[in-house]
């Protein structure tokens, strides 16, 4: 004997993203802080110790933010002109930034002056950094000359001048103290040693190089320029492992995530896209209303950091995670008393006697099963399947149609009935998937309910609103069928038209050959 | 008949079973069913059939159990005679033949030799009438039964349309709006009758009729489900009855328990219901999975059953729980997927049940299992148009199942294309990709591209449609780029959609190396290169619209063989794109043996079907059996054997590796046989089915314990002996068992020996010697001079225990004292074994 079978609920997989652990994860965020600054936002630094302030450079200033405030808790505003990527040293204790009037400045970050000024550049410097053994840094400028510089004594220890352009990002090693790497606008990235005269390599990426980013092992590195994200191996010599092209502009910055399993990209596309690192394939977007300029990623993924063209600071706070503890202990003592007696081991003489599953059947399913047809299309009607689930509603339609009962189950409704049942098959019946189901409703509907029309308003009203969206989606299929008809016109002359090219280069190339012929 | 030699047609797969009420032995334990010209006999426990009981022509319409003798069964066929068996041995005791077609037949115990049956009346068409037979006891094994007594005119043909009453003092028989009573001992007549006129929703035609088994009470089944329950009709004018109603459609069976407290109705509904006390009090047991139509009671009253429109018998207990079911080749009304092979288990799959698709094991004549492709639960009712299957495709290895189900529709027919993968932990398919809407219109083929020993993404499925498209299908691996979540999901989705001027694409079909696919398109083949989806090439041999295609294989496989409506059968060379050869021929069916390059043809010409089996590169066939059968076949399939079969002949080379199955439009399954009548008898049929259906009793358990330890005892002595020892003693066991009771000793005569019989001695003697002796020993009368030690020692214990016990047992007789020396003797080493 066979059980009673429910009602198969035709479900379509959702287009566009698949629902994976990476997007769960990424979506784990709250919505935005909005925070306005006073120019576009160049560079956003993250302090590598708790409680991991930010270095936000924004037009003339340095602004650090806490945590949770959206105020700034400290200003460094002793620029004269725009201030450029203010980056923390490792320790968190001093920060750097570079500036439009070509001089450098160390700050100490509970101090307000700056402690040290290295001048030597004479064009404005976008790229200052430390290097890993926190007492020199590392500059570049728009003189396309890139310096190295030792803290305590506030000196230059040497200059390269390499790049043919402007020098507008870098990143140090944090494996080796000595190395450190420069992003151009001259399409290269070149890669220095400070105990060499010269740089060691010089990987060409294409496109001006907007930012570059050395993976935590220091063999990969990832530049950013035009529209690609190129990674390189940089242990084979700068040999190119993957090119990305996932934005349709320029992207601006690169960050790793904390794990270093993903790489962020913001471009002036407004998207900021999360690859694997592992496959290099796209596992997750974040959409934002203007272009992005720079970006930033706390540890442990706790914020998300970006900063725009119009100044705007956009911060995400991740969500706290949902903790069912409490639920958990509610549980507890039931279970404890449920579970009585489950250690316990059949013996072998025992005879076990399994308990049948009993199956939970939907109320609609219920009523089906009795052949209650009228009662089970109540019951999908009710407001909370007909708004979130259709598919229910329109599944059990359909078996109701298979039943053959359909048309009684729809008739013999009062005013206010009709009105939901109409307004529902108005609002889907344009749906493709529920076309099918709901125009054989629709039909029944009209066909039931004829002699009573003009009886009521609103059931008058709602007939004509079905006619409506009926009749736009015949016109919005004509034009589409027309926009189909011309594109297989176009098709079909485009490709007449490459036979026709063939023997028109063929006939050129004939006359080309007489007429050179004439020439001669 | 064929010579011997020669082949002949075979029906297989049993026959229907809904040809009479089963009935149950009296005891319970044995269920005896009419299975076409057989009579088969179901044990009840067990499910299996134990005995198959053949000899009528024709169609088995009656079985009865013989009023006298309960081990003895009656059963009527259409050729005309009435059979008495004893089902137990399964033989034929005796032949009544009484000369006109049996429509039913009924026993009653107060009629004493006498039987009844329905026979057609003489001269007149559709009428018939209820005779008694007299069965006159003659010695031979054959009789005449002429003596026949008109009792009712006028009656119903189906068995279901009369009842016998309390006691056999009255008859009653339905027909149409009409019920008659017929009172043997008053010789009385009672005619009632119904309004004719169809009131709205009623229809008051009679369908069948129960008659209670202690009061005067009749049930009577209506067209329009309702049930009346008469009395009072020993008068023509004050009889009442009473209405019950549940049943929408028509009560197809009605059965009162042997109480009669309780009545049990059932319809096309699938439903058993049963009413309490006539009253409007019922219980359900519903979904039974198809039509009821006969329902019949256990004479204790404690099982149930009932036989279905789809070849199923359903055994419910008394408590209305359905208990088991014994299930036969469903023979659904269309079988629209063909006769596929799955080449997993090797069994036929076709439609069974309303949306399920049944795996039909040939060997064992029993279904496999069912799969419910469908998933919608099947309403029972007449006139809806619910979802079907309609084709269906296996992969060459069986892991995957295509499947496309149907519902027509006013405008569209709903279609959806289902994919199946085989796994292997639950042994059974699971849904994978279902695709709604694949082609817009009915779709008329489908084929897996075969390449057996390739990776699985070679494996493409191409469908056609009355869309004019053929759809190519190919696997899609949704990969999760994360190590962790890396599971290797598989969908299916559309790669290709092919079209030829618009025409109706019809069948398609691959090469044996998948390379090409041919898709014909009415009138046209074309053939299509199965890796960039170009045409290569067309064919066509006008008029006509090809009606099936398929390519050649092994040797030879440049050859593509095409059958078309005009009755040609065409055969093209695809190496040189040209016709090779043609016949006319009104090619019906077209099959070619996946094991060897043999295709069978099956043509319809003039009422009559023959069958060609060719080999494409010579135009001359192998083997030509015209006049195969007179019905139409209307599929055909070749299952390959299990191991080749021997023929002597060279004609039937091509039968060696795989069997041909058809199925006619009477949706008969047959086949084709080397053999003789005999051997092609299962052995099931013959063997003695005693053992099995022995119920277990503490002795037998006993018996089993000691019988499966023996081996363990015996393993150091090899198995030779053991096997030896097996063979040796059984042969008592089964003299003592199958000699008849009363030929044989007292109970106490051969305990003794039956027991020695089955003990085992260290010495590892024979049984048989072991019986020997025992034998002679009881032979022997008192005389035992070479154990008197022995006897004495016996004494002196037996006197040891007398004092112990007083005089409270008198003293042994010298029998008893021999009987307690051979005790002694006995070796009781297996009593150490529990």
């Amino acid at each position: 004997m066979a059980a009673y079978k429910p009602v198969v609920v035709q479900t379509c997989p959702k287009l566009g993203e698949k629902i994976t652990q990476d997007t769960l994860y990424w979506r784990g965020y709250k919505t935005p802080v909005q925070i306005k600054e006073f120019g576009a936002v160049n560079k956003i630094d993250f302090s590598p110790v708790p409680p991991y302030n930010y270095a936000v450079t924004a037009s003339s200033r340095i602004h650090i933010y806490g945590r949770y405030s959206q105020e700034p808790i400290k200003t460094f505003s002793r620029f004269r002109d725009a201030a450029y990527g203010a980056t923390y040293r490792d320790d968190g204790q001093l920060l750097v930034a570079g500036s439009e009037d070509s001089s450098i400045r160390l700050f100490d970050v509970s101090g307000r002056a700056p402690l040290r000024q290295f001048d030597g550049h004479t064009k404005p410097v976008h790229l200052v950094g430390f290097l890993s053994d926190k007492y020199r840094i590392f500059s570049g400028g728009d003189d396309y000359s890139t310096n190295l510089w030792d803290i305590p004594s506030a000196t230059e220890i040497v200059s390269y001048s390499e790049h043919t352009d402007y020098v507008r990002c870098g990143c140090a090693s944090k494996v080796n103290a000595d190395v450190f790497i420069t992003g151009s606008y001259d399409h290269t990235v070149k890669l220095f040693d400070a105990r060499t005269k010269s740089s060691v390599m010089t990987i060409e990426h294409g496109h001006p190089v907007e930012s570059v980013l050395l993976f935590p092992s220091g063999g990969l590195l990832v530049s950013a320029g035009g529209r690609y994200v190129k990674v390189w191996d940089v242990l084979k010599g700068g040999q190119l492992l993957v090119s990305l092209k996932n934005h349709h502009k320029t992207v601006t910055c690169l960050c790793l995530n904390s794990s270093g399993q993903r790489l962020l990209s913001g471009s002036l596309d407004r998207h900021v896209k999360i690859y694997s690192t592992t496959s290099y394939k796209v596992v997750h977007s974040f959409n934002y209303a203007t272009s992005i300029l720079s970006l930033a990623l706390s540890p442990e993924d706790e914020t998300i950091v970006v900063g725009m063209t119009n100044g705007v600071l956009n911060v995400k706070h991740r969500k706290p995670e949902e903790r069912n503890e409490k639920s958990q202990k509610k549980r507890q003592p039931a279970y404890r008393t449920y579970v009585k007696g489950k250690t316990y081991m059949p013996k072998q003489e025992d005879f076990c006697v399994s308990k049948p599953v009993k199956r939970i059947l939907r109320k609609y399913d219920k009523l089906l099963k009795s052949f209650e047809s009228s009662k089970a299309l109540d019951a999908v009607l009710e407001p909370p399947i007909m708004l979130h689930t259709p598919e229910v509603t329109v599944a059990v339609m359909q078996e109701l149609h298979r039943r053959g009962t359909l048309r009684s189950a729809l008739a013999g409704r009062d005013e206010k009935q009709v009105n939901l049942l109409l307004t529902f098959v108005a609002r889907r019946v344009i749906e493709p998937r529920f076309t099918p189901v709901l125009v054989t409703v629709a039909d029944m509907i009209t066909d039931i309910y004829q002699p009573v029309v003009g009886q009521s308003a609103i059931v008058d009203k709602q007939f004509l609103k079905l006619q409506e969206a009926i009749g736009k989606e015949i016109d919005y299929q004509e034009e589409l069928l027309e926009v189909l008809g011309m594109m297989d016109t176009l098709f079909a002359t485009f490709t007449e038209k490459r036979d026709m090219c063939l023997e028109e280069n063929k006939s050129n190339g004939l006359t080309e050959t007489v007429e050179t012929n004439r020439n001669d | 008949m064929v010579a011997a030699g020669a082949l002949r047609v075979v029906r297989c797969g049993g026959g229907a079973l809904r040809g009479a009420r089963a009935v149950f032995s009296a005891d319970s334990k044995y269920l005896l069913c009419a299975s076409g010209d057989f009579v088969k006999v179901y044990s009840v426990t067990t499910e299996e059939t134990l005995r198959l009981m053949g000899g009528h022509a024709d169609l088995v319409t009656g079985i009865q159990l013989n009023p006298h003798n309960h081990m003895q069964l009656y059963s009527s066929s259409l050729d005309g005679s009435i059979k008495l068996w004893d089902f137990m041995d399964g033989i034929p005791i005796k032949t009544f033949t009484v000369g006109c077609k049996l429509l039913a037949l009924y026993t009653l115990a107060s009629a004493g030799d006498s039987v009844f049956v329905v026979i057609p009346k003489k001269g007149e068409r559709d009428t018939f009438q209820l005779v008694s037979v007299k069965l006159t006891k003659g010695a031979g094994q054959d009789l005449e039964a002429k003596e026949l007594s008109v009792v009712l005119d006028g009656v119903g043909a189906s068995p279901k349309q009369i009842a016998f009453g309390r006691e056999g003092e009255y008859v009653v028989s339905v027909k149409e709006v009409n019920l008659q009573v017929y009172f043997f001992k008053r010789k009385l007549l009672n005619r009632f009758s119904l309004r004719a006129v169809k009131t709205k929703g009623g229809d008051n035609q009679f369908s069948c009729v129960a008659c209670h088994p202690t009061e005067d009470c009749i049930a009577t089944g209506h067209a329009d489900g309702k049930i009346r329950l008469w009395r009072n009709f020993h008068h023509r004018k004050e009889y009442t009855y009473s209405t019950l109603h549940w049943h929408h459609d028509i009560v197809m069976d009605l059965a009162f328990s042997v109480e009669g407290t309780r009545l049990l109705s059932g319809g096309v509904e699938a439903v058993l219901v049963q009413w309490h006390n006539e009253s409007c009090q019922k219980d359900f047991l519903p979904r039974l999975g198809s039509p009821i139509e006969y329902i019949s009671m256990s004479s204790d009253g404690a099982l149930c059953c009932t036989l279905h429109t789809d070849n199923r018998i359903t055994i419910i207990n008394s408590n209305l729980r359905f208990s088991r079911s014994i299930q036969g080749l469903i023979k659904s009304r269309d079988v629209k997927t063909g006769l596929v092979v799955d080449p997993r288990t090797k069994a036929l799959v076709m439609n069974g049940e309303p949306g399920h698709l049944q795996f039909y094991c040939l060997q064992s004549d029993q279904q496999l299992f069912s799969l419910d492709i469908v998933q919608r639960q099947y309403i029972h009712e007449a006139g809806l148009k619910q979802s079907d299957l309609v084709k269906v495709a296996f992969s060459a290895q069986g892991t995957w199942l295509a499947t496309v189900e149907e519902r027509e529709e006013v405008t569209d027919p709903e279609l959806e294309l289902k994919l199946w993968f085989y796994e292997e932990e639950t042994q059974s398919f699971k849904l994978n990709t279902r695709i709604n809407t694949p082609h817009d219109n009915h779709i008329t083929d489908m084929s897996f591209r075969d390449m057996g020993e390739l990776e699985d993404d070679s494996l493409i499925l191409v469908t056609t449609g009355r869309d004019c498209v053929f759809k190519v299908w190919v696997m899609v691996e949704d990969t999760d780029p994360e190590g962790k979540y890396a599971q290797q999901s598989v969908s299916w989705s559309c790669d290709f959609v092919g079209s030829y001027h618009n025409y109706q694409a019809t069948n398609c079909c691959f090469s044996e190396d998948g390379s090409l696919l041919a898709v014909s398109f009415e009138e046209t083949v074309t053939v299509w290169d199965s890796v960039t989806w170009d045409l290569k090439c067309t064919f066509c041999h006008p008029p006509g619209n090809i009606r099936n295609i398929c390519f050649g294989r092994l040797t030879c496989s440049k050859y593509l063989i095409g059958a078309t409506d005009y009755g040609f059968l065409c055969c093209w060379n695809l190496l040189t794109c040209a016709l090779e050869w043609s016949a006319h021929l009104n090619i019906v069916v077209l099959q070619p043996d996946p094991l060897s390059e043999h295709i069978a043809a099956v043509s319809w010409l003039s009422k009559e079907s023959s069958l060609f089996v060719f080999k494409p590169n010579e135009p001359q066939p192998i083997y030509i059996q015209r006049n195969l059968c007179k019905e139409k076949i209307l599929l055909a399939a070749f299952v390959p054997r299990d191991e080749p079969e021997t023929t002597g002949s060279e004609k039937y080379l091509w039968l060696r590796r795989s069997q041909l199955l058809f199925l006619t439009d009477t949706q008969e399954l047959m086949t084709l046989s080397t053999k003789p009548l005999e051997e092609r008898l299962t052995p099931s049929s013959k063997q003695l089915a005693v053992e099995e259906s022995l119920p277990v009793t503490p002795f037998s358990v006993l018996l089993g314990k000691h019988r499966r330890q023996q081996p363990q005892e015996d393993t150091d002595l090899g198995k030779l002996v053991v096997h030896n020892k097996h063979e040796q003693a059984s042969p008592a066991v089964r003299e003592l068992l199958h000699t008849p009771a009363h030929v044989l000793p007292s109970a106490s005569f051969l305990c003794p020996i039956f027991i020695n019989s089955l003990l085992i001695s260290k010495e590892n003697k024979s049984a048989e010697e072991v019986a020997n002796e025992v034998e002679m020993e009881s032979e022997k009368t008192e005389d035992d001079s070479d154990e008197e030690g022995d006897v004495t020692e016996m004494e002196q214990e037996d006197t040891s225990h007398m004092e112990l016990l007083g005089e409270v047992t008198c003293k042994l007789s010298k029998s008893q004292e021999k009987e307690l020396r051979k005790i002694r003797k006995m070796d009781y080493s297996w009593i150490s074994a529990f």
